[in-house]
């Protein structure tokens, strides 16, 4: 089993939970089995065409799958997945 | 850079005197803060703790922008203010302090919105640029403009437990030039994907972490001494206590300094974020005071609040609570028959909900609360809590 971090930001669309187990064998699988089980997730993490979300990067252990093979990057038992979104920060009630 | 005529007072060599007798960091370390020019973008969460110990440790040159003006819900994490600035102009107040603790460091002050149009000119005398702002637009912003002016700038983001940190932009030892912030994301979250710290709130302590984690890269950078977080990516979870570094590197695709940049100059970056887009679909409104007239004539309306239930229990106006995120499955609880006033915090929330049940329900009797409970309580009901 590979584990999946869950970023404070969605972990609401995740019932709160900061780590998921999953069995998928690589990354478009992991997606699949995450916005299957969290519906809400979907338009988080991806676009209208399927495709991960340019402001969601995904890191297979220390590594962007964008250096790795993309969606196709396997996970293996023990991987640990990092889903990390762009967050602005800081406090401003005027926006 | 040459930093040889760099001198410094019997005080100054005191005040000094623990960074000196660090073997690797010395003088020679010591007289390159004192010859640098450290742009801080906002002097707010983040902004405060790089400030203050940027100024403690002898940067020679500190400039503050922000526009804003200290309110009292900054003080839960904006250590550099206290109660006596409280509706002063950030950037002055932070002067006053900073100025109090290290006399021998020379300020700037920009009480303005940094944009398109200023940006270049300002960031253009300085050396190093730490961005702690709070919006995507500055942050694309200012990301762009150091990679035209060839400036490393140091990033930090914080929500709710979570902090980011790195180092883009950064020139190393042997001339490589490192990632920059849209080799990471090339593109921003269209509004309302992404909650902002003030619905989402943000633990006052985190920026404190994550600005002094910030503060040490600025230093880094400037002196030389160490390995600095130029591809690597740092995320914090203060919750569980766990850092991760991540390896990040250049995009041949990066609009602006990839292979074929598209992004020769800064751009609107409001538009870019998708922000105007939002702005030029207006709802309907509604003042404080023609809500507070329908209430005293006794209209039939019905109120609904979009908040969150932990904010409603810190201070309701009687409006029915029904959260932004789960309008949709409650449309059917809105009325359609009457005028419905939508409100949440300041109204950001409310004209999200009324576009939402507006575009998939049809609705046509929505109007959102200008300026929203905060705005009600100022001017009807000022006993109540503001939070």
């Amino acid at each position: 089993m590979a584990t999946v971090i869950i970023p404070t930001p969605l972990r609401k669309f995740t019932n709160n939970t900061a780590r998921l187990e999953t069995k998928a064998s690589n990354i478009h699988e992991t997606v699949e089995e995450l916005t299957l089980n969290f519906p809400d997730l979907k338009k988080h993490l991806l676009d209208d065409k399927g495709r991960i979300r340019s402001f969601i990067n995904i890191f297979v252990g220390n590594d962007d799958i964008r250096n790795l093979q993309q969606e196709n990057t396997t996970v293996q038992d023990g991987t640990i997945i990092s889903i990390i979104p762009a967050i602005a920060g800081g406090i401003s009630i005027k926006k | 850079m040459s930093y040889d005529n760099i001198q410094f007072s019997k005080e100054e060599l005191a005040r000094y005197n623990r960074h000196i007798i660090i073997p690797e960091f010395g003088l020679d370390a010591q007289k390159k803060l004192k010859q640098s020019k450290v742009l801080v973008i906002g002097s707010g969460g983040l902004g405060s703790p790089v400030l203050l110990y940027l100024a403690a440790a002898g940067v020679g040159t500190i400039g503050i922008v922000d526009f804003d003006v200290v309110d009292d819900s900054n003080l839960q994490r904006q250590v550099l203010f206290g109660i006596q600035e409280i509706g002063k102009p950030k950037v002055e107040a932070a002067k006053r302090r900073l100025e109090s603790l290290n006399p021998h460091v020379k300020l700037n002050i920009y009480n303005t919105h940094l944009n398109s149009q200023n940006a270049l000119d300002i960031i253009k005398d300085y050396d190093v640029i730490a961005d702690g702002t709070d919006n995507f637009p500055t942050r694309y912003l200012v990301n762009d403009a150091s990679v035209l002016l060839k400036k490393p700038n140091i990033y930090a983001s914080i929500f709710q437990f979570e902090g980011q940190v790195s180092v883009f932009n950064y020139t190393d030892k042997n001339g490589k030039l490192g990632p920059n912030y849209r080799d990471l994301y090339p593109t921003p979250p269209p509004p309302g994907l992404v909650p902002s710290c003030a619905e989402g709130g943000v633990l006052g302590v985190l920026p404190g972490i994550i600005g002094s984690l910030q503060a040490l890269e600025v230093i880094k950078v400037i002196t030389g001494v160490g390995e600095t977080l130029s591809g690597r990516f740092v995320i914090f979870d203060a919750l569980n206590f766990e850092s991760r570094t991540f390896n990040i590197s250049r995009r041949e695709d990066n609009p602006i300094n990839g292979i074929n940049p598209t992004i020769t100059e800064l751009i609107d970056y409001e538009q870019f974020c998708g922000m105007k887009a939002v702005e030029e679909k207006p709802v309907k409104k509604i003042s404080v005071r023609e809500l507070y007239d329908w209430q005293v004539k006794g209209e039939k309306f019905q109120l609904i609040d979009v908040r969150e239930p932990h904010e409603y229990e810190i201070v309701n106006i009687g409006a029915e609570l029904i959260p932004l995120g789960s309008v949709a499955d409650d449309e059917g609880k809105i009325r359609r028959d009457i005028p419905v006033v939508v409100h949440c915090k300041v109204g950001g929330r409310s004209a999200k909900a009324i576009r939402l049940l507006e575009e998939k329900f049809g609705f046509e009797n929505l109007y959102n609360l200008e300026g929203g409970i905060l705005a009600y309580i100022d001017q009807v009901e000022p006993a109540l809590t503001k939070y």
